[in-house]
Order: C-alpha cells, then sequence, then structure tokens
C-alpha cells in the first residue's frame, strides 16, 4: 500500500480553505494593518486617575525624556501653587502674630530676680560656632526659599522683572551653596547637644506648668528645658529632611525620577515653611522676648540669676561639680582633724 | 487669531525622527537639548506607536503657573514662550509640566542647570521679531515669517500636524474617517482639556 503524505494532506487542505478569503482581500477593504485598539485619550485618563506616565523607548541620552505624558504634573501644580502656599502663609503669619500677641500681652520676660552680676558659663566656642552658622545660613535660606513661593506676588511688583530675576537667581545659588554650612552645622549641633536633649519626665512636668510662659513662675529644668528640647529635636530631624530632600532638588535626577523630585520638593516645601515657623517663635524668646537669654549663645556666659530662674537642675549640677573640682571627695575642711 | 496647537497622528509616526532633526537644526540648538524627541510606547509589542512630542503650548499653562519668576508669556496665537531673561534655571516648570518640555543646558544644579529651553512653536521669544539676539536665545521665528512650525512642515508622513488646532482637528478627523481608525490627538486631554472624537 502506497502511503498517502501526511504533508500533502495539509497542503491541499491549507489551499482548499484558503482560497475563497484570499479572493475577498484583493477585492474588498484592506485590512487595518496596525491593531486599532490603542487610545490616548483613555490611557492619559488612566494616568490622570492612577498615576503613573505614559512612557517608552527614546534614541536620545536623556532618559528623562521617555516620559511622553505624565498628569502628575498637574498635582505637583496644585501642591506648589495652592497647598504650598496656604501651608506656608499661615504657619509663618500665623507664627509672627501668636509672637506678637504674646509680646503685646506679657511684655519681655524678666529676670524676677534681677542680674546678679556673677555669671555662668552655658555655651562654649564650638557650641555657639555651630548655632550661628546654621542660624546665619537657614536665615539666608529661609528668606530665599520663601521668595521662590511668594517672591513674585510680594517682591515681583515692588522691584520690577528684571531685578526681581536677578535677585532670585542670586538667591538660588545662596540656597545651593549655603546647604553644606546648614548641614554641617546640624550634624555638629546633634553630636554636641544630643546628650542633653533626650526627652525625660522633667520635659513633661515643665509642659504642664506652661513652660513658665504661660501662667507665672519657674518649673524646674535641666540644661534644656521641654521648649528647648523641642526646639533640638524640629532642628535636628527637620533640618535633616530638608537637606535630605534638598540635595534629591540639587543633583536633578542623579537618584530619582520625576516622580522622585516632585516627591523631594514636597517634603522640602513643607518641612521648610513649618521649620521657618518654628524659628520664629524661637528667635523671639532667644531674643527680644526674655531678658537675659541672648547672652547664652552671645557670649556664652549667662546670668545666674537667670539661669537659676530657667534651669534651676541644671546650675544645681553645675555648682555640685564645681564644689567638687574645689573640694574633691574626702577633702575635709583646713583644721577639721 | 488661530489658536495654534500640534497633533500627532501616531497611526502615521514612523520614527524616522526627522522632526527631531529639522528643529535642532532650524533653531541650531546645543547638544543635550531636545526641543522635540520621539518617543515610542509598547516598543516591539501589538500596540506599538511612535509620537512626536514637545511643549504642546497648553492652555492655562503649568509652566507658567508654577514659575517663581513669571518668566512665561502667551502670544496671541496662544504659544506659550518664555523670557530667558529672568528665567533662574530652577527647574519647576519641569516638575510641573506634562511632556517634559523643559530643557536645560546644564546637567546638574551646580552647573545651575542654565536658562531653560524649549519649544518656542517657532516664533522665538521677547526680542525684536528675528533679530540675531532673538536667534541665539531662541531660535528662528518663522511664525513672523508667516511660516508654521518646521517640525510639522518637514514631516515625511504629515504624522505631525501645526496650525490652528480647530483645522488640524479637521483633517485628523477626516483621515480617521476614511481609513477607520485612529489612537487619537496625543496630549490633548491633558493640554487643552479637550479630544478629537469622530
Amino acid at each position: 500500500m502506497i502511503r498517502f503524505p501526511h504533508w500533502l494532506a495539509m497542503l491541499l487542505l491549507a489551499l482548499s480553505l484558503g482560497a475563497a478569503p484570499a479572493v475577498a482581500q484583493i477585492s474588498g477593504t484592506p485590512t487595518n494593518p496596525v491593531s486599532p485598539t490603542i487610545s490616548a485619550e483613555e490611557l492619559e485618563l488612566q494616568k490622570a486617575l492612577t498615576g503613573g506616565r505614559i512612557a517608552g523607548r527614546i534614541t536620545i541620552p536623556d532618559a528623562q525624556q521617555g516620559s511622553l505624558i505624565q498628569p502628575a504634573g498637574r498635582d505637583w501644580r496644585d501642591f506648589h501653587n495652592v497647598t504650598l502656599a496656604w501651608v506656608g502663609g499661615i504657619s509663618v503669619l500665623g507664627m509672627a502674630g501668636i509672637v506678637l500677641l504674646f509680646y503685646l500681652s506679657k511684655g519681655r520676660i524678666k529676670i524676677d530676680a534681677g542680674r546678679s552680676g556673677r555669671t555662668i558659663r552655658r555655651f562654649g566656642l564650638l557650641e555657639r560656632t555651630a548655632h550661628w552658622m546654621v542660624a546665619s545660613s537657614f536665615i539666608v535660606l529661609a528668606i530665599s526659599g520663601l521668595n521662590l513661593t511668594f517672591g513674585r506676588f510680594l517682591l515681583l511688583p515692588l522691584v520690577g522683572p528684571d531685578s526681581f530675576a536677578t535677585i532670585s537667581l542670586w538667591g538660588k545659588y545662596a540656597h545651593n551653596f549655603l546647604s553644606f554650612p546648614f548641614t554641617l552645622g546640624i550634624a555638629v549641633m546633634l553630636l554636641v547637644w544630643v546628650k542633653d536633649n533626650i526627652p525625660n519626665g522633667a520635659d513633661i512636668a515643665w509642659f504642664k506648668a506652661g513652660g513658665g510662659l504661660i501662667g507665672s513662675g519657674h518649673p524646674p529644668a535641666a540644661r534644656f528645658n521641654g521648649g528647648q528640647k523641642m526646639v533640638f529635636w524640629i532642628t535636628v530631624l527637620g533640618g535633616t529632611a530638608v537637606a535630605v530632600s534638598g540635595y534629591f532638588l540639587v543633583f536633578p535626577f542623579f537618584a530619582t525620577d520625576i516622580a522622585g523630585q516632585q516627591l523631594a520638593h514636597i517634603v522640602h516645601g513643607v518641612v521648610s515653611v513649618l521649620m521657618t515657623a518654628a524659628m520664629l517663635g524661637h528667635i523671639y524668646i532667644g531674643s527680644l522676648g526674655m531678658e537675659g537669654a541672648f547672652d547664652a549663645m552671645g557670649s556664652g556666659d549667662v546670668d545666674l540669676n537667670w539661669a537659676r530662674e530657667h534651669h534651676s537642675l541644671w546650675v544645681d549640677e553645675q555648682m555640685s561639680s564645681a564644689r567638687k573640682t574645689v573640694a574633691p571627695d574626702g577633702a575635709r575642711a583646713a583644721g577639721a582633724d | 487669531m488661530a489658536r495654534m496647537k500640534f497633533l500627532c497622528d501616531s497611526d502615521r509616526c514612523i520614527e524616522c525622527n526627522a522632526c527631531v532633526t529639522a528643529c535642532k537644526n532650524e533653531h541650531e540648538v546645543p547638544w543635550g537639548i531636545n526641543r522635540r524627541r520621539v518617543v515610542t510606547i509598547n516598543d516591539g509589542k501589538p500596540g506599538e506607536r511612535s509620537i512626536s512630542m514637545a511643549c504642546m503650548h497648553c492652555t492655562d499653562a503649568p509652566c507658567a503657573a508654577v514659575c517663581p519668576t513669571s518668566c512665561f508669556y502667551t502670544t496671541a496665537d496662544a504659544i506659550v514662550l518664555h523670557d530667558k531673561d529672568t528665567c533662574i534655571g530652577c527647574g519647576y516648570c519641569f516638575y510641573a509640566c506634562p511632556f517634559g518640555a523643559p530643557q536645560y543646558p546644564r546637567v546638574g544644579n551646580f552647573g545651575s542647570r542654565g536658562k531653560m529651553d524649549k519649544c518656542t512653536y517657532c516664533a522665538g521669544g521677547p526680542q525684536a521679531d528675528n533679530s540675531p539676539v532673538e536667534y541665539v536665545q531662541y531660535g528662528s521665528n518663522r511664525i513672523a515669517e508667516g511660516k508654521l512650525p518646521l517640525c510639522a512642515e518637514m514631516c515625511s508622513t504629515k504624522a505631525l500636524l501645526a496650525g490652528d488646532g480647530q483645522m488640524i482637528a479637521t483633517i485628523y478627523r477626516e483621515r480617521v474617517r476614511a481609513r477607520g481608525y485612529g489612537a487619537g490627538a496625543w496630549g490633548w486631554r491633558t493640554a487643552y482639556r479637550e479630544t478629537v472624537t469622530v
């Protein structure tokens, strides 16, 4: 028996089935050469609702250009123009208002016992250097930063576009480069002050007593009271957050993509305006708001009566350790034996 | 006055990059800056499309809204332009732009990015039309000469259309009706809050 080749049967079958449609295709409408399933409108709507980007392959080196459409830009715009403006405006002006009301109602806080004329060393040279390095760079950073959000409404109409552009450009350079002394100072402050800023029970008592700001009297406090510890942690944690997010912004797309850049800006903006508001309170109470307070960061030596009123536990501790230096344990008064 | 727009018919774009090259040559755009680029989505898969993209000259442009120095302005033809003399290179327009249009001549911020550069719709900048100073900063000003953007004029398959929004939308609708399909107008929903329905 001759075996009918299998492949021949398949060929015959294919020809008989395929012949009719092949003829129809030539005479009818040409079929769609590409899949028509894709819709720009639907893709854009989907990305706008669920987040993400329409992205693809590009043939140029700039990888950021692979992003075709990123509807998230609209959200970032809303954050920058609406959310940040309101959060910044309310927190900074609000704190300024609180400080003003406080000054008008309570006035400058005096040293109750008056100046004693004797001083006690509070901050050494390293501590004051770190403080003023952070403080001076922070003031420039805060003003140049606020200028990017509010300058076009407040300063631009006053000085005109050309001067405003020059001011803002130098503000940007200052902002970028002063980030280094700011960050270094924050690191030094953390190292020298963290041991005195661990929250403890005395802080709770201090806050319950209103910190001596609300009501009267001076709740006991160690080297740093509850409020100062708060300022310390706002500076260290907030400063770290603005430094890290700031370096993401200063090295654009080095370690992240457009979504990461937007997030870095959001963190940077919110934390910065809140820190600026907190620092307004700190600046007030450390200068105009309280007699004797500025000496701590000025000369480094504070009046003993000021120290007794505001940092009683710290003074006791300093006095007893000074006593030990003068008269070590086991020392006896002359003629005692 | 016309309302100028771009429309890329991705069912016609063959990713030849002639628009990119035409733009770079016409305006002598420096190395590293691409005012226009072609992005291929679903590369090598069913539904692959190439789309030529540049600044879309948005209605209520996000770049202008976030610019700290208000350096953007819109022409009577609704073309979004900017003044490089007041740009500080902060990068905010890039964060807000849905299309990645703003470009910076220097990469890092410690090169301080330089003045932002983007598609001008071949309409130059705030300087006097077709003056040498305008050419150096923004490239040629074809609009002032009564011509349309070179990228669209050069397009070999006429995938990229430039001109009055209603006119190019009509051309696109006629094409879709004739051939029976079309992916739609890329970016129009995001840029103009409208779509080209057939």
